[in-house]
């Protein structure tokens, strides 16, 4: 988007257009949501966990385009990486691989990661039950 | 994005945000931004030419309107009109009484305006809609005092279309003996209405939702009424509003409102069948849409609707990819995502109201635009949903 006035980079636009790891994962290690939809943004965040590696991360997510396309950026990053490596991705981390967000929609970027800290959560509930 | 943008349609579908300045209108404003540029409040030649301008317009406009010329007090569109109204009106009779009714759908140049006159000590009602978006007379009835100086309820919402009774509601203030102002910027130039008929004290207009120009508009104020000026400086505008007069803008507006007139019957007809085919072959393609508020009172030329499960900024996003402008109530900024106002007092659950997107149509569209629209429109709701952790077709 050459336009200015226009509030998304071409990096956000182009993963709202073209979301990755969109859909659900079947037997998830971990699911975690954060949002909610009375106050319009909904994101579910699933991880497949091997032997402390997150081998897959797919996503569904009610939301605007900024939502929409950090939670396919988020899921681009946690792929392959360690858990505890994955702990340490930021909203801000988000946001800066999108090529930045506009400060209104910075949200929507905490959304992502609070979707992550949920998930990583569920997931060491579910080692220790 | 170059081979793309010279083979992709451009359909605009938001007519209630702003409309293009017809021809005509481009014609009628001309002259007076060069060949007769003077000062209506200039004494010489050219001054004079311009106060002539001036006044012809505000008869084209009162005759059109149903109103008296000495009634109309030019201004710089809908906001201005709308904060002169209710700000004027109530400061100039605040020692009547310091009550004010509103509604919880009106535009933010009037919610915005109670809110101010709540912190200087005004008590503001809101009265409830029900989930057609209407007022019930009744309620205004109830909510009535002695000391209600003024009611502020507008002729039809921006965002849903939803027209209010406002005669009978101007019949309940005044035998309460409150003023009442109406925002008719949504009704103007889209149906037919005479402000004898309304009945109401103030009544706002802007030009550019009728296909004048941005930045004019008007303040219809009955004789009589006690309203003290907000814009304050020379006499111009009878010591109603300071300010030396827009003319090309206000010839604009007159020639807007007359062609308007002109146009009415032809227009609602192809409105009314585009909107119905709109709504029809959309109700087909695309299961599970919530149309918002009432179909039968509204402009001919609105729908708003909900598509369960999908985000409404999501929706605009992926139309402007498609050449389609479209806008939504629900805007997601600062913090939280706000759903609309408007949906929200009507009743619609969050989820609904964060998913609307109103379709504004206008003269431009055409039959070959709506089909059009409501394939990339299912095309892109089928998208969406598939992202959205919340949607799963009813009936599976
Ligand atoms: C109902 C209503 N009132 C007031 C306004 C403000 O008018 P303007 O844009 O001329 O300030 C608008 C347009 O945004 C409107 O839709
Ligand atoms: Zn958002």
């Amino acid at each position: 988007m050459e336009n200015k006035s226009f509030p998304y980079s071409e990096l956000v636009m182009e993963h709202f257009s073209n979301p990755r790891n969109m859909g659900e994962i079947e037997n998830a290690s971990a699911v975690g949501n954060a949002g909610n939809p009375n106050c319009g943004d909904l994101m579910r965040l699933y991880l497949k966990i091997e032997d402390g590696i997150i081998i897959d991360a797919k996503f569904k997510t009610f939301g605007c385009g900024a939502a929409i396309a950090s939670s396919s950026m988020l899921t681009e990053m946690l792929k392959g990486k360690r858990l505890e490596d994955a702990l340490k991705i930021s909203n801000q981390a988000v946001a800066d691989a999108l090529g930045g967000l506009p400060p209104v929609k910075i949200h929507c970027s905490v959304m992502a990661e609070e979707a992550l800290k949920a998930a990583m959560e569920d997931y060491e509930k579910r080692k220790n039950s | 994005m170059a081979t793309e943008s010279t083979t992709m349609r451009n359909i605009y579908l938001d007519h209630n945000a702003t409309t293009p300045v017809h021809p005509e209108v481009l014609e009628a404003m001309l002259p007076y931004f060069s060949r007769k540029f003077g000062n209506a409040s200039s004494m010489h030649s050219s001054g004079r030419e311009a106060k002539a301008a001036l006044e012809d317009a505000r008869a084209g406009c009162a005759r059109i309107l149903g109103c008296r010329d000495s009634e109309i007090v030019f201004t710089s569109g809908g906001t201005e009109s709308d904060n002169y109204a209710v700000k004027g009106a109530a400061f100039a009779n605040r020692n009547r009484g310091k009550h004010v009714i509103t509604s919880p759908i009106e535009h933010h140049a009037v919610s915005v305006s109670c809110e101010f006159l709540e912190k200087e000590g005004f008590g503001v009602t809101y009265l409830p809609v029900d989930s057609q978006g209407i007022v019930d007379p009744d309620q205004l009835r109830k909510s009535l005092r002695p000391d209600t100086t003024l009611v502020t309820i507008m002729h039809a919402n921006n965002e849903t279309g939803v027209i209010q009774d406002v005669k009978e509601l101007v019949r309940i203030a005044h035998e309460a003996g409150a003023l009442f102002h109406t925002d008719a910027v949504q009704t103007t130039g889209k149906i037919a209405y005479s402000i004898s008929e309304l009945g109401c004290d103030l009544l706002s207009i802007s030009a550019h939702k009728l296909y004048g120009p941005k930045g004019v508009g008007l303040l219809f104020i009955k004789s009589g009424t006690k309203i003290q000026a907000w814009n304050q400086g020379g006499g111009h505008e009878r010591g109603r509003r300071a300010g030396t007069e827009n003319v090309a803008g206000i010839a604009g507006l007159t020639r807007a409102l007359e062609i308007a007139a002109r146009d009415m019957a032809k227009e609602t007809a192809k409105l009314n069948s585009l909107t119905t085919r709109f709504y029809e072959r959309l109700r087909e393609c695309v299961p599970d849409i919530h149309i918002n508020g009432s179909l039968e009172k509204r402009v001919p030329n609105t729908l708003n609707i909900s598509f369960k499960g999908v985000e409404g900024e999501a929706m605009i996003l992926s139309l402007d990819m498609k050449g389609i402008s479209v806008s939504s109530g629900s805007a997601c900024t600062s913090g939280t995502t706000q759903a609309s106002h408007v949906l929200i007092a009507m009743g619609l659950p969050g989820e609904l109201a964060h998913g609307s997107v109103r379709f504004s149509f206008g003269r431009s569209n055409s039959e070959e635009d709506i089909d059009y629209v409501v394939d990339i429109v299912a095309q892109e709701v089928q998208r969406l949903r598939n992202i959205s952790p919340l949607y799963t077709k009813s009936g599976n």
